[in-house]
Formats: C-alpha cells, structure tokens, sequence
C-alpha cells in the first residue's frame, strides 16, 4: 500500500497477517491430543490475544498449502509463545495427522495473527462454560484470562473417558471449585436443565464442542428463556470432502478443477489467486464470494450467509461450501 | 525532524493556521472531480514519506494548541468523554496502542519505559512525566482512554463488538462534525448511522459493517471522511451548535477563502488485543479555502465536486445555503482544464490557472 493515494472506491481485502514461528515444544497429552507450542523466529514477544481467539497454522505438506485454524490456548498474558491443542481426526482431510506425524521441535511454520471470533463479553457478571472434548481449547485462555482480573467464570467439560480428558488434571486441581468433568464412559451427563435454570442475573453462557453439544445446549437455553445475546458458540466447519467440480474464476481468467479432498477456497488459492479468508471455516464472512452464473446444486456448509441468500444461487462461502453441476462462474 | 508546534486558538479569534508543510501534506479527499459514498477502505499501513498517513497517529503543528483546546471542552462539558463500564479494558487496550506507536515512530517526542506492568511515559511536547502500573485504574490521574486521548489529536471512538453488531460504549469526541457521544452512547452502529442521507438506501452501512467486523489485529483499515466549516472551529458540537450554527452566516464573497474551511476526517480503525474491541479514532484537518487553491489542481476540482453534489449531501453537509457563495468564489478557480486521477496535487504536472 505504500505509495499509494486513498482513493480506491472499493473494499480492500484486510487478511491475517502472518507470524514466522519455530516449533519449540510438542506434548503428547493423550491418544489423541497433542499440543504444539510456538516461539517467534525473530524473537519478538507475539501479539497480545484475547481468550478464544484462533491462529490460522499454515503448513507445507510437500507441494500442499494446507491452512488449519485452531484455537490459541495459551495465556494471553504470556507472550513468549502461543500453544494449541490439535486432536487426531483420521477420517478428515490430512491436517491434524500431518500435525501429529510430520511436524518436530525445530519446524519453522506460519501463523495468522490472532482472530477472535467467540470472545467473552465483558458485561457479563458471570461466565458459564460447556465445553466437550477438544472444545476445551479457546476456555483454556479465557479461564486465565479471567483469573487476571479476578472474573466471575464457571466450566462444566464433557470427555469421552479420563484417558482423553485433555487438561482436565490442570483444571482441576488449580480451579477445584470452578471445575466440573463429566465422563462418557461412566455415563456421566452434564444436567444441563438445572444448570440452566437459575444462574445469577447478567450470566452469559459458552459453549465449544461438537455440533451435537453445541445444538444441545443452544436448544435447551432457548427453552428455558435465555436471551440469544447472552448464549455464544464457537463451532468450525472442517471443509467436508465432496464430489469433484469445475469453476470459472472470471476476473482472473482462469478455471480450476476442485479436488474431492480440497476446499474450493484451496483450490482458488492453488492457482496463486489472492482470495481473502480469515477463518476457514465458515462462520466469519469474509470469503463471501458473489456468484456469476451456475447450473447445478450448491452444498451451503456456512452459518454465514442467510437462508435467502443461500436460497438465491448469488453466493457462496468458498472455504467450506461446495458445488455439483455443469456450471460454475465465480466473480474471483 | 523537529516539529514546531502552532501558538493558535480554535474559537474566539481563530488564530489557527497552517504552514507551508501543513498545506502541502493536507489529506485532500477527493480523487476524481466529484463525490459520492463509498465504502472507501484501505489498509492504513504506512504511505509517503511526509504524509498524513505513514504514522499510525499523525502529531503535527497544531498538536499542543488542539490538546489545550480539547481540555478547555472537557472543562465545560465532561460529558464530552465516556466509558462504560465494561469498556475499561479496551481502554488500556488503546493506551498500550498509542503509547507504542508514538515512541516508536516519534522517538524525539515521546518515549515508554516498561518494566513488567510499571510504565513510564513521556510527553515532551505537553510537559507530562508519569509512572503508573499497566491495567491499573488507580494509578493514572483520569482513566485509561482519558488519560491518553486527552494527549493525542482526534476523537476517539471505541466500540464494543457482539451480536454481529458494533456498540458505541465509549469515546472521546470533542471536534466532531455535528455530533453528539453523549447521544449516541450504547447505541449500535446502524442506530448512530441513522441520520446519515443515501448511503442506507445503496446498502452502504451493511457492507461497511461486515468490513469493519473483519477488521484484524495487525491489520488496521482508514477511510477519509469531509465537510465543510465555517471559521477553524474544532467544537461543531450539537451542544455547541447555538454558538457556531451562526458563524455560517458571516460569510461574505470578501471573507470566504479565509473563513471558509474544508474539514477532513481521516478515519482509522484497529482491532484491540485484549477486549476485542474495536477503536475508531476520527482525526480531523481543517484548511481554508484559499489554502486549498494555492493547489490547482484542487482548486479546481473542489469547484466541480462542491456544484455537482446531490442536494441532500450537500443539506446534510449542513452548506447548501452557503453552496452559491461558495461556487462564485472557487469558479474563479477552476478554468475547466482536466485534472488527474487521485488526491495528490500533482504540481509537477498540473498546469497553472488559465485565466
């Protein structure tokens, strides 16, 4: 942009900018959690982040780019390094085991600067968490986060077994009585009618996990009357891997075939076009790419775009959704 | 470079004035020969040497006489700052941005001292020394917003980010272009838009939003914004408006190119680390007309943009009934030779007024 006068007429694209890392430590946590710290390479301190924030980890799997957001889980306090947690997902599309059997102590790597998309509200005057399984992540940081400034906070975390109870010895030996775990195998279920009912006045509700526990909890707190502004979620969409499709990207000139096992988005960003992205993984909006003309059926796997607009065949979200038909122009 | 800082006032005898270098960096906003709403965002990382734009906040000549003013304002009116109370965190969200920025970039002027959470800052151009404890409210003599934006030039606006909306939770606005925090506190960003003629109708506002709700930590975004002033006021305030309103009507054909102001707002945007939060700060620049056609390329060009607008801009600019006085006196300045494309005056290659 140096050099340059203001006075575009059109939205820029404002991306993450990228931080150049070193991996300096890797901790297997259970069978299927491995967490991976960071340190910068030039040795600066990272930037500052709020609880439940994400980094985009950028890695270069031979020929492949792949861009894997996961939710920072380290002290937001502690600047030296960032840390995320990832869980092994042997059924998705290679990131995680790639993460798991091809990254050591020592790899260089690239990550976006912090987005937070499930940050607290700071008027609540207290902070229910439900968290299950690797969804404990984004509340790891904002636990500390509040311990800072001596906040009101409340976890209830559901794990499959304690065998994979991620950070639930951390959890509850240092917040005994903030903390309750609840385990599967032992048929264990957060009684989440009770809970609900009778939280203090000014209380606001979060929950990270799977999409079952997410509707679950969302469901249950609108019937017991929760107002929508005080229930947050945090639930990203992995690309899903689909039928391969052609597109036409008209400002580019170009037409790409998308992969069964990659992201149109990816596919766009293989031809080296500049496309903007922050989280990829459908919830933030800014992939939003108008359609040109289509024959054939879209597979909207957003929460962005509204129903209508999902209904009109004008958008799409390129990093999760997918298409099956004969056409597809995008103005890319 | 050293900064030579104005002796002037922004009322009463409105000694305010610019110098050669003032003029010749003005953000003149227009870039084409007429004017419409736009969602006209770009990064604001760095531009020309010299420019407006290549620091985060620009310090400039009227620094130390526009903090003075902004301290007389707060005398009169402390509604003029506000923070709920829920916004304190970001509040040293932009004291940490402001304070990093400015001893970085202006290293003569200002310096931060950090060890752990004890701060020392230092503001050479207004004579303050102060040690205090990071995120510690009782250390500081206002709060954190307070304290720093009663030492840098522009409003401030810091807003609050959920349900997908924008909320004006707290702010900083004592030289605004007619309006009123007071008013507009707690509101969400289409509620304090709502005045705002045309640009609802072209969906302006909900492409803005989305854009701003994307706005990045590391990635901050400007956009300049314009109007027009009567006398260097810096308080067009709605609560001040029975004592400025008026002054548009001493505008005579002998007093306009000194009286008659373009105020331009460069608009900037940062997301906040810790809360979230958004920050919103609003720097106005003021220069008189005959300022502005010492450039002509901009002379002529503020002629075509000034006759061409659309009544209701004009109206709600708050100069329609001043727009014939204006036209009989820029016309003098504009002899209908084409102009370049962007806002740099471009004196290398513009030719002079043919008369």
């Amino acid at each position: 942009m140096t050099g340059t006068a203001p006075n575009s007429t059109a939205p820029k694209t404002v991306g993450a900018a990228k931080l150049a890392v070193r991996v300096s430590a890797i901790t297997t946590l259970n069978a299927l959690v491995t967490r991976f710290e960071f340190q910068r390479i030039d040795g600066a301190d990272f930037p500052t982040f709020s609880g439940g924030a994400h980094t985009v980890v950028e890695m270069m799997d031979g020929e492949k780019k792949r861009l894997n957001p996961y939710s920072l889980m380290s002290d937001p306090a502690e600047l030296s390094t960032y840390a995320i947690s990832v869980r092994r997902d042997d059924q998705g599309r290679g990131g995680s085991l790639f993460m798991h059997q091809k990254i050591k102590v020592g790899d260089e790597m690239a990550l976006s600067y912090p987005v937070n998309l499930f940050v607290l509200d700071l008027r609540a005057r207290k902070h229910l968490f439900v968290a299950g399984g690797i969804g404990i992540t984004p509340f790891l940081a904002q636990i500390k986060q509040l311990e800072a400034i001596g906040g009101n906070w409340e976890l209830h975390y559901s794990c499959r077994s304690p065998d994979l109870g991620s950070y639930v010895d951390e959890l509850t030996e240092y917040y005994p009585h903030a903390t309750s775990v609840y385990y599967d195998d032992k048929k264990q279920l957060i009684d989440l009618d009770n809970l609900l009912d009778g939280q203090p006045f000014g209380t606001h509700l979060y929950v990270c996990g799977p999409k079952g526990m997410i509707d679950w909890v969302r469901k249950t707190a609108t019937a017991t009357g929760w107002p929508q502004a005080h229930v947050h979620h945090e639930e990203f969409f992995a690309p899903q891997p689909g039928r391969p499709f052609a597109v036409r990207l008209k400002k580019s000139e170009l037409t790409v075939e998308v992969g069964a096992q990659e992201s149109l988005l990816e596919a766009i960003e293989r031809l080296g076009v500049d496309a903007p992205y922050l989280c990829r993984g459908g919830a933030c909006g800014q992939c939003e790419t108008d359609v040109l003309d289509s024959d054939g059926t879209f597979l909207h796997r957003d929460h962005w775009l509204e129903d209508d607009e999902k209904e009109s065949g004008e958008k799409i979200m390129p990093c999760v959704s997918r298409f099956e038909g004969k056409i597809l122009v995008l103005n890319r | 470079m050293t900064l030579q800082f104005n002796t002037e006032t922004f009322r009463d005898d409105y000694s305010f004035h610019n110098s050669q270098r003032a003029i010749d960096r003005f953000p003149f906003p227009f870039h084409e020969d007429s004017y419409m709403y736009a969602v006209n965002m770009e990064r604001h990382q760095g531009g020309p040497a010299d420019s407006v734009y290549e620091k985060r906040f620009d310090v400039d000549e009227h620094y130390v006489a526009e903090m003075a003013d902004r301290a007389k304002v707060l005398g009169d009116d402390p509604l003029r700052c506000q923070s709920l109370p829920h916004m304190t965190l970001a509040g040293w969200d932009l004291l940490e941005l402001i304070m990093v920025s400015k001893s970085e970039e202006y290293p003569d002027l200002f310096e931060l001292h950090r060890k752990g959470r004890e701060w020392y800052w230092i503001n050479k151009p207004l004579g303050i020394e102060d040690h205090f404890t990071f995120m510690d409210d009782t250390t500081l003599p206002y709060g954190p917003m307070e304290y720093i934006t009663r030492q840098t030039q522009g409003d401030f606006c810091v807003l609050d980010q959920r349900e997908d909306n924008l909320w004006m939770d707290a702010g900083m606005v004592t030289t605004q272009a007619d309006w009123s925090l007071d008013f507009d506190i707690g509101m969400n960003f289409f509620e304090w838009h709502a005045p705002v003629p045309l640009a609802h109708e072209k969906g302006i506002f909900k492409r803005a939003l989305k854009f701003l709700l994307n706005i990045q930590q590391g990635a901050p975004a400007r956009r300049l914004n314009w109007t027009m002033t009567v006398n260097p006021l810096l308080d067009t305030s709605p609560e001040n408006y029975h004592k400025w309103g008026i002054q548009k009507t001493t505008l005579t054909s002998e007093n306009i190119g000194a009286k008659q102001h373009l105020r331009v707002e460069l608009q900037t945007f940062f997301r906040l680390p810790r809360s979230n939060a958004l920050v919103f700060p609003i720097r106005c620049y003021l220069m008189s007309f005959q300022d502005i056609v010492s450039k002509p390329k901009w002379g002529r060009r503020l002629n075509r943009v000034v006759r061409d607008l659309p009544e209701e801009l004009a109206s709600y600019k708050g100069f329609i009934d001043n727009r014939p006085l204006m036209l009989d006196y820029l016309s003098q300045f504009d002899d209908g030779l084409p102009t370049s494309f962007g806002v740099w005056p471009d004196e290398d290659i513009t030719p002079t007024l043919q008369r």
